[in-house]
């Protein structure tokens, strides 16, 4: 077994006519991980994983799988499966056979079939759904399904294209504990797409920011939070306040690392303001504060207890503060 | 609101009455003693058995029948390629050319395809000293009349469907031919079975293209039905409409009763 | 997929091209009653002079357009409110109504038109009718006149205008119909603000479904329209079966094409727009 990156793509690059869906691109994904292309729609994350899946054939540079070369090689001889956003199950074939699928084409013996189509039904708790057509099934169960028969061949990777986007969001917090237990337990590479940063972070092992075709930033979900590379980056994963530095450059200040107090904190950097709107979501606030020094800011509190929420009201003239650490320096 | 749609409702049933008043009186008379068809004089079955005695009749019948499974199955199985190609193959030489076509056949008067296809069979005999008129050249001209029905039903049901579909089966391990045969056909067959009928149908029932290519020998029965109906009324052709509707409405029933035991 | 693309693509190219083709050059041949088959191939332009200058012709394709034109507007007016009907059903009965529109289709053509031969023939049961109703004193015999073909051309085509607005009238959201109402539209505003607008790639594709086939059609006239009903496709018939002018007929079929090119294209196009809708 080769010891190298699952996945190594070099310069890849992807036109559609005008316009340069994937722009040279170079990735990196390690063994085991839960990698996460992350960005809004048309970044080319999805372009990218029909790339790695075979359905887009690159304009430009190389891409390896497990150390060989993959560029030109058709899905069907790719060792790579894809869950799909619509799940694309077949609605004429019931559940196990949309499982076994796969395996049939592998020329697997019907006995051998069988029991691997169970195996992995089992694993995702559908083994008394398997004659059900997937038009019988509800939304959280195709998901798994679709889930079961692309893990089912054993696949060296992975690809998940927004997985949990047609789930309610209930469903959807649950699904994704499920998804990672099962990565963990196959010891599998998982490649997923998503416009969520909040499934992303909470999922991935690693993630890749996207913007305009290209990789705006590759790191664990803190790294990228708390040490954004430039202000895209900043500006699209959480809330950032980006503040113009004396002498050039900015930083990016999180809402969290501010404190909001009536009276002057004894912090090393303040700023007088005024809140013009407060946002109460429940276990937080967030206000709005008017400052003279770098406009309108964005400060969040934790309501740690039942009167906190009320604790601050609009027009009031309040003092922010924060520390020297708690923002990061933007290049870009 | 209502208004609109109480009159829209009349007009329906008038609509309806339109359509099976003349088909019920034609049943009625079948029945008839009489020759004439707008005098009731009886209940008879005379004219059933005429028309089961009318050796040429039947004759017309056999080869009619024996026309439309050819034509039809041909007209399928080249509606299907091309139906298919159109949808899949967006870009390839001459086709803007190919696709009207497909689909001119459809909208082209008859008697301007029967007299051509007329001239090419005329054409071929002189410089190739065949086909002889008959079966084979009327199975051909129906054949090239039905493809643009059988695409036109294949083209508009892969418009709808899942591209996604084709790219699972992919991805999962089959070839492109391994993914038409298991995935793309199961679910465009039903397009490509009614497709199949109505080829089936519209050679069974067509006289003009008929006429035009058929030469001396061969009758179908739409030729025997005008031939006779041109000289006036006929009870024996009561009887065979009769025939023909309740087997349209037979197969009708089944169909609809197929789709909505899958659906 | 080259297989796919070139098996139809080369029998439509023989079956169909190539005889589309030999239609012109045999109108542009002479007629020639002795020889076999009767035409001399060259470069003539003396059939298409004939059919310009003799007002048989002329009379034949302008009474060709007019009752194709008026049968069309009588379906139209007929199918409309009966495709509307159906798609306001409730959901689960539009397939058999629907069903009982398309079943006559599923019958034959022939048989259909020969339904009407008795009804329309002297003393038939029209004629009787209009006569007890009082509609008409002395209402004489439908059959064989321009009448008579009318109302076959409507009753045979009127699946083909129903089927096409049926499939744009089922598709219009209500909530549109409420947005509608909502803003002040009353409804008869509604109707033709919203409904008529959005059914209009049905009503283009019904209209030509009827008047493409009408303009051409030789059965209707032969059998319920008289000896003064014109339609060129009886024109073609007989010029070719009956006077064997093969040239002539065929000068009769390239103009028959020409004339219909504008509405074929027509509707090509409109059905590639639906099409692309869908997708």
């Amino acid at each position: 077994m080769n010891s190298g990156p699952i996945v190594r793509i070099e310069g890849l690059t992807r036109r559609f006519g005008p316009i340069v869906a994937v722009d040279r691109v170079d990735l990196e994904i390690a063994r085991g991980e839960l990698f996460a292309l992350l960005g809004g729609s048309g970044c080319g994350k999805t372009t990218l994983l029909r790339m790695l899946a075979g359905f887009e054939t690159p304009d430009e540079g190389r891409l390896f799988i497990d150390g060989q070369d993959m560029t030109d090689v058709p899905p069907y001889r790719r060792p790579v499966n894809m869950m799909f956003q619509s799940y694309a199950l077949f609605p004429h074939m019931d559940v196990a056979a949309n499982v076994g699928y796969g395996l049939r084409r592998d020329g697997v013996k019907a006995p051998e079939i069988a029991a691997r189509v169970a195996e992995i039904l089992k694993l995702v708790h559908l083994q008394d759904h398997a004659r059900r057509k997937p038009s019988q099934l509800s939304g959280g169960q195709r998901q798994r399904v679709a889930l079961a028969r692309a893990l089912v061949k054993r696949p060296k990777l992975l690809l998940l294209d927004e997985p949990l986007a047609a789930l309610d969001r209930k469903l959807r917090e649950s699904t994704r504990f499920e998804m990672v237990r099962l990565q963990e337990q196959l010891g599998l590479t998982f490649v997923m797409v998503t416009h969520d940063q909040e499934e992303a972070m909470s999922m991935a092992t690693r993630l890749a920011v996207m913007d305009a075709g290209r990789i705006a930033q590759i790191g664990t979900p803190h790294e990228v939070y708390e040490h954004p590379a430039s202000r895209f980056v900043a500006d699209f994963i959480g809330i950032a306040n980006i503040i113009a530095l004396e002498g050039g450059g900015w930083m990016a200040l999180r809402p969290e690392k501010i404190t909001l107090s009536a009276a002057r904190p004894a912090l090393p950097q303040t700023v007088a303001g005024r809140i013009v709107d407060v946002a109460y979501e429940g276990d937080r606030s967030l206000y709005h504060v008017e400052t003279d020094a770098h406009g309108t800011m964005t400060v969040s509190t934790t309501n740690t207890s039942r009167a906190a929420g009320d604790a601050f009201a609009r027009d009031q003239p309040v003092w922010l503060g924060w520390s020297d650490e708690a923002g990061q320096r933007l290049e870009a | 609101m209502r208004g609109r749609a109480r009159f829209a409702f009349g007009m329906l049933a008038f609509g309806y009455a339109f359509l099976y008043l003349p088909i019920a009186l034609v049943i009625v008379y079948s029945f008839n003693e009489s020759r004439l068809v707008t005098v009731w004089s009886g209940f008879s079955l005379k004219w059933w058995h005429a028309l089961f005695a009318n050796e040429a009749m039947l004759e017309a019948a056999w080869l009619s029948l024996r026309i439309a499974l050819v034509s039809a199955t041909g007209a399928a199985l080249l509606g299907l390629a091309a139906g298919y190609a159109l949808v899949r193959a967006p870009r390839f030489p001459g086709r803007t050319l190919f696709g009207s076509l497909v689909v001119a056949p459809m909208v082209m008067p008859e008697v301007v395809m029967g007299i051509s296809m007329l001239l090419l069979f005329v054409g071929s005999e002189r410089l190739f000293g065949g086909p002889d008129r008959g079966f084979l050249t009327i199975a051909i001209a129906h054949t090239t009349f039905s493809i643009a029905f059988v695409a036109i039903v294949v083209q508009s049901r892969l418009a709808d469907f899942d591209r996604a579909l084709e790219e699972a089966a992919m991805d999962l391990g089959a070839t492109p031919w391994v993914t038409f045969r298991t995935i793309t056909l199961p679910l465009i067959a039903p397009a490509v079975g009614s497709g199949w009928l109505l080829a089936f149908t519209l050679s069974l029932d067509d006289l003009i293209l008929t006429q035009f290519v058929a030469g001396a020998q061969s009758q179908t029965l739409p030729m025997r039905v005008y031939s006779s109906v041109r000289l006036g009324v006929d009870p024996q052709i009561n009887v065979l409409a009769t025939i023909v509707v309740t087997i349209a409405a037979c197969a009708l029933i089944l169909s609809g009763w197929l789709t909505r035991r899958k659906a | 997929m080259r297989f796919v693309i070139g098996l139809p693509f080369l029998w439509l190219g023989i079956f169909f091209l190539l005889p589309c083709l030999l239609v012109l050059a045999i109108s542009l041949g002479t007629y020639a009653p002795d020889s076999v088959p009767p035409v001399e191939l060259g470069f003539s332009f003396k059939s298409f002079a004939l059919l310009f200058s003799d007002d048989l012709y002329l009379a034949a394709w302008l009474s060709s357009l007019r009752i194709a034109a008026t049968s069309t507007l009588v379906a139209l007016l007929l199918g409309y409110p009966m495709a509307y009907a159906i798609a306001r059903a409730a959901p689960n009965r539009r397939p058999l109504l629907l069903m009982l529109v398309v079943l006559p289709f599923w019958t034959s053509f022939l048989i259909r038109i020969y339904a009407w031969m008795g009804l329309l023939a002297d003393n038939g049961l029209i004629e009787q009718f209009l006569r007890w109703s009082g509609l008409a004193s002395n209402p004489g015999t439908i059959l064989g006149t321009e009448w008579a073909v009318h109302l076959g051309i409507v009753y045979a085509y009127l699946p083909f205008m129903v089927l096409p607005l049926y499939a744009t009238l089922e598709k219009l959201d209500d909530s549109l119909l409420e947005a509608a109402a909502d803003l002040g539209a009353k409804p008869f505003a509604a109707f033709l603000t919203v409904t008529l607008p959005l059914s209009l790639p049905g009503i283009v594709a019904g209209c030509l479904l009827v008047f493409i086939p009408a303009v051409g059609e030789f059965v209707i006239p032969d059998l319920l329209g008289g000896t003064e009903t014109l339609m060129i496709g009886k024109v073609l018939w007989d010029e070719f079966f009956t006077n064997g002018d093969w040239p002539l007929a065929s000068a009769v079929a390239v103009c028959l094409l020409v004339l219909l090119v504008g509405p074929i294209a027509l509707f090509q196009r409109n059905q590639a727009r639906s099409l692309e809708r869908r997708t």
